[in-house]
């Protein structure tokens, strides 16, 4: 008997040293990929994204490769960019893997301009200079250092609306037309309210608003101060705003207004869209992407677009292309992301993805654009409205950190009853164990 | 001309008096004899240094540092230790790593040795059957826990579909505390009873006939051969997977990772983190290399705490019964 135990002792240690090995590992790999040599022939640049921003669907990178045969695009995209931006920031850590061109949620712009101006190139010294005056008024700003230096062109921005599904609306005896639903949502409490008469009278297994997460969101979207304050300082613990909406977004997850799907994460969400789990849903320009992606054909003309309560502006999301400092080939890469952020492409890319442009030159072509799958909303005239109306945002280093603490934690008000006031205080605990 | 000096000359027989100088060439043989099985292994230990030793040297020099990703090291002593150990989430996710631990390996080994225990016998398409049981095992993580996470899914998922035909509500799998670290212990029991079974299995055949002839003259039925014969027989198979599964609790990651659609906080309460996902999340979503480093540290001493447990435990036992 003896023997064979003996023999599963050394196999301990092999094991244990194994798992030594496998969790050092995971904290010392490094992406390694090759570094592109400067060569004379055809030059390649990488262009590395996150989620959908257009480009390759409406097939801009083949115009631009047809306008331009000297230049061969090689692209690639992250779904999230949750996954996306860590993956990021460890290849430009290493030094190495990182592409020519970087896209850059609006959340970790301020981040870039503070932390890592040295790691991104000033645009001021590419060939993409002349288009940094084109936008509108805080999107460069935003992407600006203390310094001056410019870090990045502006994709998108994500004025926001209501997405609803008129057929679900009208089974529980709700106005169905995009005026007419508007003009009983004065506020966001008249919002919920129509909720609760959906509840009372709407198909079974379908609820008034997606999450708690996505309402929150859409409120805050419409504040000009959200976790910072205008000297740069964390102050979502004493916003009132963000307290509010928190507090508003928690009630209705309570009241069991929300189908208490998390947005981009549970596979339900995703099929709540063509399924009818619930019946509206916030709706950043970018959204209306989305929806026509997991609704699929199936899903035309069963949603469509109105503002948001009371007519507000919001922004929700959007990003920007940068280049890292490391790149090979800064000038070319400055000419792509020049083109690709122009008025023209930006307005193609509206009209065929819904990411709503950033530029002024674009968004007066597109205010007349009508969506056929939204029951022909006109998406033109509303997300324009939103992005005049919409307060310029003050961005912070920490603004996606903030984000995700809420979102997760009023997803545990709808799903594990905790109350309110405990998952705001335990939103609190994780953002100043991450932030310090 | 060498060759024929060193050659041992007849007649010179050693034990004449003194030490004996054996000539060089013999020597090198010599030498080479002992130390070739040092060289042989050689690249396995400095595979193992570059890619094992070193790492965890190195991890343990990150952990008493602050070290935000993209950033400078800079020293800060045990704080990091200070942080994990007076931190709620960690203990949280210890709780979790043992509770989806335990639900995971305790039915998984059950379920793996009676399977095993039907293997043995004279079955029709035995091997189909074998080889169909490591298919799981063969199957990759993602794919296998991109398929649970449909199935535990609240709206639309078989799971849910089947319970409502006995008239029981929807769970919410995901969201729920135990619900979800029961569906993640249902994916590593699909995933690892195939693979323990097969090693139980081997360990069975490996017993001796013999000691069931002679039972079965002693008039031992089925179930009294397999306390008796089998068990005894197989502890150090046992043993072995006992320590392995528990190795592989305690590293939990994939699963849980990906059931929570690739995010690292293990639900919106943490209801199913692992150290594993810990550690990730301090890592690679929050940047803090150095609290990641310090979270890797602790996870390993505890698997060499738990390893040694483990030994020493069945040390006990195999000698009580002797």
């Amino acid at each position: 008997m003896s023997s064979p135990r003996k023999l599963s002792q050394p196999r301990t240690t092999t094991a244990a040293i194994a798992v030594a090995a496998a969790i050092t590992l995971t904290l010392t790999a490094c992406g390694s990929g090759a570094t592109p040599a400067a060569s004379s022939g055809p030059v390649e640049l990488k262009v590395s994204l996150f989620g959908t921003f257009g480009y390759d669907e409406t097939g801009l990178f083949k115009a631009y490769e047809a306008q331009n045969p000297g230049v061969k695009i090689t692209y690639e995209s992250t779904q999230g960019e949750d996954k996306y931006w860590p993956a990021l920031q460890t290849r430009l850590a290493s030094g190495s893997g990182v592409a020519d061109v970087q896209g850059i949620e609006v959340a970790r712009i301020s981040d870039v301009t503070t932390n890592q101006s040295d790691k991104w190139t000033d645009l001021r010294d590419t060939p993409a200079k002349d288009s940094i005056g084109g936008y509108i008024g805080w999107k460069e700003p935003a992407a600006t250092t203390k310094d001056g230096a410019v870090l990045g062109l502006g994709t998108d921005i994500g004025p926001t609306g209501i997405c609803y599904r008129p057929d679900l609306l009208a089974k529980a005896g709700l106005p169905t037309d995009p005026a007419a639903l508007a003009a009983q949502m004065p506020t966001w409490d008249a919002f919920l309210a129509l909720g609760e008469k959906y509840k009372a009278n709407a198909p079974a297994g379908s609820a008034w608003h997606d999450s708690a997460g996505g309402l929150y969101n859409a409120i805050v979207s419409t504040q000009k101060e959200i976790y910072y304050d205008g000297s740069g300082k964390l102050v979502y613990n004493s916003n009132p705003a963000v307290r509010s909406a928190f507090d508003t977004a928690a009630g209705a997850g309570q009241k069991g207004l929300t189908a208490k799907l998390e947005q981009f994460v549970d596979p339900g969400w995703d099929q709540g869209f063509s399924s009818g789990s619930f019946a509206t849903i916030a709706c950043p320009s970018w959204m209306i992407g989305y929806i026509k992606g997991k609704a699929g054909d199936a899903g035309a003309n069963k949603w469509n677009v109105t503002t948001l309560p009371g007519g507000a502006g919001g922004n929700w999301g959007g990003a920007y292309l940068a280049i890292p400092a490391s790149s090979q080939h800064k000038d070319e890469a400055a000419k792509l992301i020049a083109w690709l952020t122009a008025p023209e492409q930006q307005a193609t890319v509206f009209d065929k993805v819904g990411n709503f442009p950033s530029t002024t030159g674009a968004i007066a072509k597109v205010e007349g654009t009508t969506d056929p799958y939204f029951n022909n909303a006109p998406i033109g005239k509303i997300f324009s409205r939103s992005a005049e109306t919409s307060p310029v945002q003050i961005l912070g280093p920490e603004d996606g950190v903030v984000k995700s603490a809420m979102t997760q934690a009023l997803l545990s008000v709808e799903t594990s009853g905790a109350s309110p006031a405990d998952a705001w205080k335990a939103a609190g605990t994780k953002i100043s164990n991450q932030v310090g | 001309m060498t060759v024929q000096l060193d050659r041992p000359v007849p007649g010179d027989s050693p034990g004449t008096g003194g030490p004996v100088r054996l000539p060089w060439r013999s020597r090198l043989h010599a030498w080479e004899g002992r130390s070739a099985p040092y060289l042989y292994v050689t690249p396995f230990f400095l595979v193992f240094a570059a890619f094992g030793l070193f790492p965890l040297v190195y991890t343990a020099f990150i952990s008493l540092h602050r070290y935000k990703l993209g950033s400078r090291m800079s020293w800060i002593g045990f704080d990091n230790y200070v942080w994990l150990f007076t931190n709620g989430a960690f203990y949280n996710s210890l709780w979790k790593t043992i509770t989806i631990g335990v639900l995971s390996t305790v039915p998984q080994l059950m379920l793996a040795l009676g399977l095993a225990h039907l293997l043995n016998y004279r079955l029709r398409g035995r091997t189909f059957l074998r080889v169909a049981m490591l298919m799981p095992y063969a199957t990759s993580v993602a794919a296998a826990t991109l398929v649970f996470a449909l199935i535990f899914g609240r709206d639309a998922g078989i799971i849910n579909g089947l319970l409502g035909l006995v008239g029981i509500d929807p769970v919410d799998w995901r969201n729920g505390d135990w619900t979800a670290q029961i569906a993640i212990s249902v994916i590593v029991i699909w995933r690892w009873t195939g693979y323990n079974a097969l090693i139980y299995l081997a360990g069975m055949q490996s017993i001796s006939s013999d000691l069931y002839e002679a039972a079965a003259l002693d008039g031992a039925n089925r179930w009294q051969q397999f306390r008796h014969v089998t068990l005894p027989g197989l502890r150090p198979t046992i043993l072995f997977t006992i320590v392995v599964s528990t190795i592989g609790a305690s590293q939990l990651f994939g699963e849980p990772l990906l059931f929570g659609g690739g995010q690292a906080n293990g639900g919106p309460v943490g209801q199913y983190q692992t150290l594993g996902l810990f550690m990730y999340q301090q890592g690679w979503q929050f940047g803090q290399l150095g609290r990641a480093a310090t979270v890797a540290w602790v996870t390993f001493l505890l698997i060499i705490g738990l390893v040694l447990l483990n030994t020493r435990l069945s040390k006990l036992r195999g000698g009580a019964d002797r």
